[in-house]
């Protein structure tokens, strides 16, 4: 029975690198995805357009590319992204002169364009906000960005024209999962089973190591061995719709009935009705089970036709928030910081400070589930890692590690924040008198 | 005892929508929970933070249920002004839950 190997190679727009690497280089892969996009990410990437029209595609898209490029071409294992984000054109763009200065050769690059339908806002004034019920109408003047969540087809099409990179913008999650699997199988677009099924693949591979041990550990409850070294996933799709999701055995993390479900469920809704833009998958009457170690085989899923419209993010300008944090020790500690809570609110009342919404938490006591649900002393706590470094990048580098512990560290971690600004610092120091000549200079004119 | 002795947890979102699902560790302890774990139950627990409604969504093959929270993240992921924008700690809230033995 025929089966086609996919790889998830990226949970989100920052993840890990080297993952996905072991995965295309041991993995024997047919295909790697790369999920990049999330809700906002798009708008923030339109922002990025319109200040420089070449750029608005992921900013690691030249870093990932660079490693990926070569393995690509060794291990024959096409690559399929949404790291196009605003800009797909440009990302190929800027992957075909990566391709040439890495010296290759016969590589067909596609970027999978439509989903961007700003131009066309207008019509869409009367639309209802999803999140809000109003009209569109209300947030017109500050749209910067509408971007459609379009499915699989594009990206079939352009493997049909033999592709071996492809970029998309706004592609749904699972889409990128369903079109290799609708080329390789060559399914019809009515097959709403095995598109329900592909989707659920995708699904499971979307989110990189949050079903590998990723986002799932809890010492003494639900132990990972080698958290840290957690690898991306692996999905062995067969022409019969069942699927496998593994990961490689030298790689960290676990792959097990209950890492499966947790993801299977993640984002879903209604299990009976996920939408997309390819099928409305149907995922509850799942079945999951473990044939192996790190190796689970899903079963059991269909599909309905699908709704026959897009969601589509519109990206609006909404103003600025700042966050302010200031430390209290010792007994009595909560006092002070009330005591402090209390001078804010009275100088910004004093001082006339408008804003549309103040929100103060206290962090280590009330700070996730408000004060009133944490009066039972519900503990939480906050890590904080700081680091001085030569580079803005190497900066960067170890907050991203931060933010990395979303998709691949322990359960249910949240409120990740990194700020990285300059330092200017003083060095003093004494020099001989007579080594100081003051002179004056002036500009003529 | 605590929820999360027998069952885990993990949170979702898509715009001010969050999506908690629970699981249980063994497939017996399915049938008490989805009694004692009602979407009533789960709204009263999460009553200071999920201004909406809750929908429970069942899943006995794999014996795990599925909450939506409407109205629960502080106006969405865009916009809140919560440490935890996405909500992602409230799957160990849900876990919190004390439950009776013998329901």
């Amino acid at each position: 029975m025929k089966a086609i190997r996919i790889g998830g190679g990226a949970g989100y727009a920052g993840d890990r690198i080297e993952p996905a690497l072991d995965l295309m280089e041991k993995g024997n892969l047919d295909y790697i995805i790369f999920e990049c996009l999330a809700e906002r990410t798009i708008a923030l990437a339109q922002k990025e357009k319109q200040k420089n029209p070449s750029k608005g595609y992921n900013p690691l898209l030249e870093y990932r590319m660079e490693k990926v490029l070569p393995l690509y071409i060794s291990k024959d294992c096409r690559v399929i992204t949404n790291m196009g984000a605003a800009n797909p054109v440009g990302a190929a763009r800027a992957v075909k002169e990566m391709a040439l200065k890495l010296g290759l050769r016969n590589l067909k690059i596609a970027a999978v364009t439509g989903d961007d339908v700003f131009l066309n806002i207008e019509q869409y004034l009367d639309s209802t906000i999803m999140e809000t019920g109003m009209p569109l109408r209300e947030r017109y003047p500050d749209i910067i960005s509408a971007n459609a969540y379009i499915g699989a087809e594009g990206i079939v099409r352009a493997l049909k024209e033999g592709a071996h990179i492809i970029i998309t913008g706004r592609a749904s999650d699972p889409s990128l999962t369903v079109a290799p699997l609708v080329h390789e199988f060559g399914w019809e677009w009515t097959d709403y089973e095995r598109l329900g099924q592909a989707t659920a693949a995708g699904h499971l591979l979307e989110c990189g190591a949050q079903v590998t041990g990723g986002y799932f550990a809890e010492p003494g409850y639900k132990d990972v061995p080698e958290l840290w070294n957690a690898g991306f996933p692996i999905s062995e799709f067969h022409e019969n719709g069942d699927f496998t999701v593994s990961k490689l055995d030298e790689a960290g993390g676990l792959i097990s009935t209950a890492t499966v479900k947790e993801q299977l469920l993640y984002e879903i809704h209604d299990p009976e009705s996920y939408l997309t833009p390819d099928v409305v998958a149907d995922f509850s009457q799942a079945t999951v089970e473990e044939i192996s170690a790190n190796n689970v085989i899903v079963k059991g899923i269909s599909g309905k036709r699908k709704s026959g419209y897009y969601k589509t993010s519109v990206g609006y300008e909404d103003g600025y928030i700042v966050e302010a944090e200031i430390s209290y020790g010792g007994s009595g500690c909560m006092n002070r910081a009330k005591l402090a809570e209390e001078i804010v609110r009275k100088r910004i009342a004093y001082t006339n400070l408008p804003y549309e919404d103040l929100k103060i938490d206290y962090i280590g006591n009330s700070s996730l589930y408000g004060e009133k649900t944490s009066i039972n002393l519900i503990p939480e706590v906050r890590l904080r890692v700081a680091a001085r470094c030569e580079e803005r990048k190497e900066a960067m580098a170890i907050g991203q590690e931060v933010e990395a512990l979303y998709t691949n560290g322990p359960a249910g971690g949240g409120g990740v924040r990194v700020h990285v600004e300059e330092v200017i610092s003083i060095a003093s120091i004494l020099i001989p008198e007579a080594d100081v000549r003051v002179d004056v200079v002036y500009e003529e004119l | 005892m605590k929820l999360k002795e027998l069952a885990h947890s993990r949170t979702g979102d898509k715009g001010n929508i969050s999506n908690v699902s629970l699981i249980v560790y063994h497939s017996e302890d399915y049938e008490r929970l989805r009694q004692a774990v009602t979407a009533e139950r789960v709204k009263d627990h999460f009553k200071d933070i999920v201004k909406g409604e809750v929908i429970r969504y069942e899943l006995p093959k794999i014996g795990a249920m599925n909450f939506v929270m409407q109205e629960a993240l502080g106006g969405g992921v865009t916009r809140s002004l919560s440490l935890d924008r996405h909500g992602k700690s409230l799957s160990s809230y849900l876990l919190e839950m004390e439950i009776s033995l013998e329901s």
